[in-house]
């Protein structure tokens, strides 16, 4: 539990830590049961058609002030955040 | 004084067109009950200031005729759907304040037609629930019975409906967020084919899975909001463009029906009930089933081996895409933001704060089912379950016209109940999972009243964007309910 905590970046306490196992064990035990289906090779029919459009520059409607007006922390117009490396 | 009870998007729009009623003050009745019945119900997290003057507006399109049929119909819209200069928090306290910076395309859509948009409704933290009881603003309750859930995740767009504080709304379904509600509050809710209406400006859940989906008093309002959203979208990759959908509806036409009332072929799979049904419904499935055979269905019972893993499958899917989702927030671009000492600590600690328990939980499962050693077992056996599904469903489809089971196998329960276990929330939307997985569109129908005063409901499935049948046979049931 400790390293999902850590890989998802979420802090638990011990409290919660203690009860999400639990829950997890329980929905895992339920999951489980698709490891008895027997399956062949699934080939998958699926049609693949190119949902990419020209690599051209088009206008989008949205506003810069809304989206930077909303960060935590901002400086000079950046997003300002904690020391990287 | 309007009688919204049995008020329709047409009965509306004609009472607009012959000037009954103008559209604020259609608006006007709805603010009423709102004011009346929202502190205690908690459908609504936010009227929209600008209501009225969207209502203004759309009374000048009746004026200078270019009203369209959804011009002045007051709509309930679901708080993860971005709607700009308003907030759209998805239930959760990590978006409290975000403030939309675009349109979303449904959102778009709506405004072209001059629909009135009056506010934003509750939800299971990112539609993540069965019962509207993961919000971070406090549960919603059922119209019909207070104590009682109104199900989830989009339980405050179904009760807005169904308590007439909206004539109709908008929800998202990821597994059964739209169905499930409507069944618990007496309502039509569709859930269309994946890739029919656009998902750009919705926050996602499950990339793969999530459609916004209408809900209304009758199947005619339903099929107008459908017909109106429905079409392609070049913001939304998996938007399917408008010659592939007609492919799709004649290849999995191999009868080669000319009109969708030829489609009288209904398959039931008893097998996926015969445990975990409550009786009353079990009882009310089976009234219903009469009903359609009286009204000249035929009834044939079929097999969905790989369906019966729908929702273990669901459970593995859903969370690895949660977990990848979500990791959007960080504490950086969104508003809410913890201290700490370093990055890394932000991070931690914001979506500590930030997220409710039923997030936390479902990115944590999703974080282990991708995780390198159980990716093989979980995720990537699930994907292929999945295609198994879908491919059985498919298959089915050259046989029967539609598939039939009842919409929830319980009747709404108590507020309260199943918080703390988990899977016995999960198992309200067990008959919801296949349509979600296969991508077919859904419809769920009032199928009558318990004997406490409480709602049932059925579900029809049909093949890949085949939403007309779905209408039609919703309208034949309908008759056979009066």
């Amino acid at each position: 539990m400790e390293d999902l905590a850590e890989l998802a970046r979420i802090e638990l306490t011990g409290g919660e830590k203690k009860e999400i196992l639990s829950d997890m064990e329980s929905i895992l035990g339920y999951v489980k049961q698709i490891e008895g289906v027997k399956i062949e090779d699934v080939k998958t029919k699926n049609e693949l058609y190119n949902v990419w459009r020209e690599d051209v520059a088009e206008p989008r409607e949205f506003s810069s002030e809304l989206i930077t007006g909303q960060f935590p922390a901002t400086q000079e117009g950046f997003l300002k955040v904690r020391k990287i490396l | 004084m309007i009688d919204l009870k049995n008020l329709t998007i047409e009965k509306a729009h004609n009472g607009f067109k012959n000037g009954d009623f103008s559209c604020r003050e259609l608006l006007e009745e709805y603010l009423k009950v709102i004011k009346e019945k929202n502190e205690e119900l908690n459908a609504y997290l936010e009227v929209y200031k600008d209501a009225l003057e969207q209502a203004n507006i759309a009374q000048e399109k009746f004026t200078d005729n270019t009203a369209t049929i959804l011009t002045g119909i007051p709509f309930a819209i679901k708080d993860n759907i971005l709607f700009k200069e308003h907030i759209a928090s998805a239930g959760s306290k990590i978006l409290e304040n975000y403030t939309a910076a675009y349109d979303s395309t449904v959102i778009k859509e709506l405004k072209k037609c001059g629909a009135v948009l009056v506010g934003r409704t509750n939800m299971d933290e990112f539609a993540m629930g069965s019962s509207t009881q993961t919000s971070a603003f406090g549960v919603t309750k059922n119209p019909y019975d207070i104590t009682r859930v109104p199900g989830g995740s989009s339980g405050g767009s179904a009760v807005a409906v169904a308590a007439d504080m909206a004539l109709v709304s908008l929800g998202t379904e990821t597994c059964g967020s739209v169905r499930e509600p409507a069944a618990f509050c007496g309502l039509v809710g569709l859930k269309p084919t994946y890739g029919a209406v656009s998902r750009e400006g919705i926050s996602a859940m499950g990339n793969s899975l999530d459609q916004v989906s209408p809900f209304s008093k009758t199947v005619r309002d339903v099929e107008i909001v459908f017909n109106m959203l429905s079409k392609h979208d070049p913001l939304d990759s998996t938007s399917v463009p408008e010659v592939l959908r007609n492919s799709k509806v004649k290849k999995q036409n191999p009868l080669g029906y000319s009109h969708t009332g030829e489609a009288k072929k209904i398959g039931v799979p008893w097998h996926l009930f015969k445990e975990g049904v409550e009786i009353e419904v079990q009882e009310n499935f089976r009234q219903s089933l009469k009903k359609l055979k009286n009204s000249g269905y035929e009834i044939m019972d079929i097999e969905l081996p790989y369906s019966k893993y729908s929702l273990a499958t669901y459970y593995i899917i859903m969370p690895a895409e949660v977990s990848t989702n979500l990791s959007r927030f960080d504490g950086m671009r969104y508003g809410f933001s913890a201290e700490g000492d370093n990055l890394s600590e932000v991070y931690k600690k914001s979506r500590q704060l930030g997220f409710g328990k039923e997030a936390r939980r479902r990115i944590l499962l999703g974080t282990y089912v991708l995780s390198h050693g159980y990716y093989d077992a979980y995720y990537n056996k699930a994907i292929r379950v999945r295609e198994k599904i879908k491919e059985e469903i498919m298959k089915t489809f050259e046989k029967v016209d539609y598939i039939l089971t009842p919409t929830a196998p319980m009747i709404p329960f108590k507020l309260g109940e199943k918080l703390d276990d988990p899977v016995a929330m999960y198992l309200c939307d067990i008959f919801s999972a296949p349509a979600n997985l296969s991508g077919v569109p859904s419809i769920a129908l009032p199928s009558g009243i318990s004997k406490d005063g409480l709602p049932f409901s059925i579900q029809f499935m049909a093949s890949h964007f085949n939403e007309d049948a779905l209408f039609h046979i919703g309208k034949d049931f309908e008759l056979a309910m009066q």
